[in-house]
């Protein structure tokens, strides 16, 4: 097997899609013009055409009006745009979950410092927010609660339908950070009374550096990025309109079938897992899990070390172990749901992307198996 | 950048030496906890008459470092007298390893302990240990020094970290000069109470932040 390359890390970002750079490259070599008013020069026209399809055609996914659409840096940015923004418009009570991505605990922790109020929703052993809790939770003086679609690293989706049904009852805003959903999990704000989204391109095999924020219309918010007059004047800096044309083609290339299949291939890599290898606990939700995750603790073996191991053998996954993480903390997710320090450590997030195939899933499963099996044998946890 | 590891941590962590227990081992030490990511156990025989480590295994839950780490040890000690494999250190661990990363110093610096740990539970055993002493402030900066400091792969006291330290029926507060928000603060404080917990009159151990 020298030489074989499998990547399953796809929740940290994707192998961006030929189809895509095909889309992209007339915006960086003949349509590379600033975007211009109607009143500019044709290449600026012909620019601005480019970057408002893109647009159009994310926000439609979304169910959303194409003026409803921001585009940014990427996810970390939506979020930030989204909650300092509408925190600083209005001043008051912030609510997120405890497992938000750090692009969201981390403004909280940031707004909070500065003087506001934040409170932080635990969540149940799966990794679900309690409807009821955020009704308790809730004060005269909230302004925005924040809680993500699905998890990044444990892959649980939340019943986003009754959280922001919750706070359009109570009139208070609802942002979702829609990073690992968008495209393949179904939102359609239209239907859904979410104020702000947060999505992504890198994901969903588009390019990195691009991303964008849904903000529903009338929703008051505070620029952020002082610029030029960009995007509704929300965001100033030269568009990144290449980005937005492969965000655009990125989001086209998702289907239905391709949106199944993960969830083929992630099966398989639970059940055999489940069947095959003793003493392991399946992180986060069966049913109400992203279609691309599997998040897997192995008891009694150390997260980096598989990771090692697996890398030797041309695998590249992620796990929460502290060894493992910049910050040598174990991960927030899993000691968020309750799971102890060992459960953390010996965990292995697998995401699933465009290219992977049966194959790979076998051949990481085969190898996964055997890494734990060693693993296991100088481990002094786990044989009385 | 490329891998963080030297060849030969790779080789070891690959294919560790003197895996396993010893079932009647003369002295035997677990350092760690599955908590903290990193544990290790230690098994030796040794020589009533020389004193030597005729045999020595261990078993590891941990990161690479420490699988190398309590690997290369077992090779170093083997054969050595329980006085000479005291003096043992990390940076000795280390150099025969070809360097390690000084953020997984913590990770390494278990295998060491409980090399000493196991060495100490055989002297304790066999009546070789002088009176135990009370904890003084000076018996908790020399621990101290066995906690290290992850920014620059340094122990805690040579790197100043250390503001203050008391001792008081059986409760030790040591005051650490970094922010309570530091990304390293927990790491620090899980590592300096497991290296001063097991003394063996400390009830408690306090660790405050602050600069
Ligand atoms: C749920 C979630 N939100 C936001 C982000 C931040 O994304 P980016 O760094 O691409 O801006 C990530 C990154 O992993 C994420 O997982």
């Amino acid at each position: 097997m020298q030489g074989k390359r499998v990547y399953m890390d796809n929740a940290a970002s994707t192998r961006m899609d030929e189809k895509v750079l095909e889309a992209m490259e007339p915006y960086l070599f003949e349509k590379y013009s600033v975007a211009t008013s109607e009143f500019g020069h044709s290449m600026g026209i012909e620019a601005k055409e480019g970057l408002e399809e893109a647009r159009k055609s994310i926000a439609k996914r979304l169910g959303a009006a194409p003026g409803e659409m921001i585009f940014t840096s990427g996810s970390a940015e939506s979020s930030n745009l989204a909650i300092k923004g509408v925190m600083e418009a209005n001043k008051g009570h912030l609510i997120v979950s405890d497992i938000e991505d750090f692009a969201v605990l981390h403004t909280a922790r940031t707004l909070e410092k500065a003087g506001y109020e934040v409170s932080y929703l635990p969540v149940d052993e799966e990794g679900f927010v309690d409807p009821d809790e955020l009704v308790d939770t809730i004060r005269d003086d909230t302004v925005l609660v924040s809680i993500q679609h699905a998890n990044q690293e444990i892959g649980t989706i939340q019943d986003i339908s009754a959280l922001a049904g919750i706070c359009d009852e109570a009139e208070v805003l609802f942002h979702t950070d829609a990073t690992h959903t968008f495209t393949r999990v179904p939102l359609d704000v239209e239907k859904i009374p979410v104020d702000l989204v947060t999505l992504s391109a890198h994901t969903i095999h588009g390019p990195k550096g691009i991303g964008a924020l849904y903000v529903r219309e009338g929703t008051p918010l505070k620029k952020q990025m002082e610029g030029g007059f960009q995007e509704f004047d929300m965001r100033g800096g030269l568009e990144n309109i290449p980005g937005a044309v492969g965000f655009s083609k990125a989001v086209e290339l998702v289907a239905e079938d391709e949106n199944r299949r993960l969830k083929e291939l992630r099966d398989m890599i639970i059940d055999r897992v489940q069947e095959e290898i003793p003493d392991t606990t399946l992180n986060g939700s069966r049913e109400q899990r992203l279609p691309q995750n599997a998040n897997i603790t192995f008891h009694y073996v150390e997260g980096e070390s598989i990771t090692l191991h697996l890398d030797m053998r041309g695998i590249a996954v992620s796990t929460g172990s502290a060894c493992f993480s910049r910050s040598l903390e174990a991960s927030h997710v899993i000691m968020g749901i309750g799971g102890d320090h060992e459960r953390a450590h010996g965990s292995v997030r697998f995401s699933l992307g465009r290219f992977n195939t049966e194959e790979e899933v076998n051949y990481v499963v085969d190898n996964i198996k055997e890494v734990v099996k060693r693993l296991r044998e100088i481990s002094p946890l786990g044989k009385e | 950048m490329g891998m963080p590891y030297s060849e030969k941590v790779i080789e070891y962590f690959k294919n560790p030496k003197n895996v396993g227990k010893i079932e009647d081992a003369d002295g035997k030490a677990k350092e760690g906890s599955p908590a903290c990511g990193d544990m290790v156990q230690v098994y030796i025989k040794v020589d009533k008459e020389t004193q030597t480590i005729t045999d020595i295994k261990f078993e590891s839950y941990g990161c690479a470092s420490n699988i190398a780490t309590g690997s290369i040890i077992t090779e170093m000690a083997k054969g050595k007298t329980i006085e000479e494999a005291k003096q043992i250190t990390w940076q000795d661990a280390a150099d025969e390893l070809g360097g390690l990363p000084p953020v997984k110093a913590h990770c390494s610096v278990l295998a060491i302990d409980g090399l000493r740990a196991a060495i100490q539970n055989y002297e304790e055993k066999h009546g070789l240990l002088k009176d135990q002493k009370p904890t003084t402030v000076e018996i908790v900066e020399d621990r101290l020094k066995r906690v290290m400091n992850p920014m620059t792969g340094l122990d805690v006291i040579k790197t100043d970290l250390i503001h203050d330290i008391s001792v008081e029926d059986g409760v030790v507060t040591i005051y650490v000069d970094l922010d309570e928000d530091h990304q390293f603060a927990n790491a620090i404080k899980e590592d300096i109470k497991e290296k001063i917990e097991p003394l063996w009159d400390v009830q408690r151990v306090e660790v405050h932040f602050g600069e």
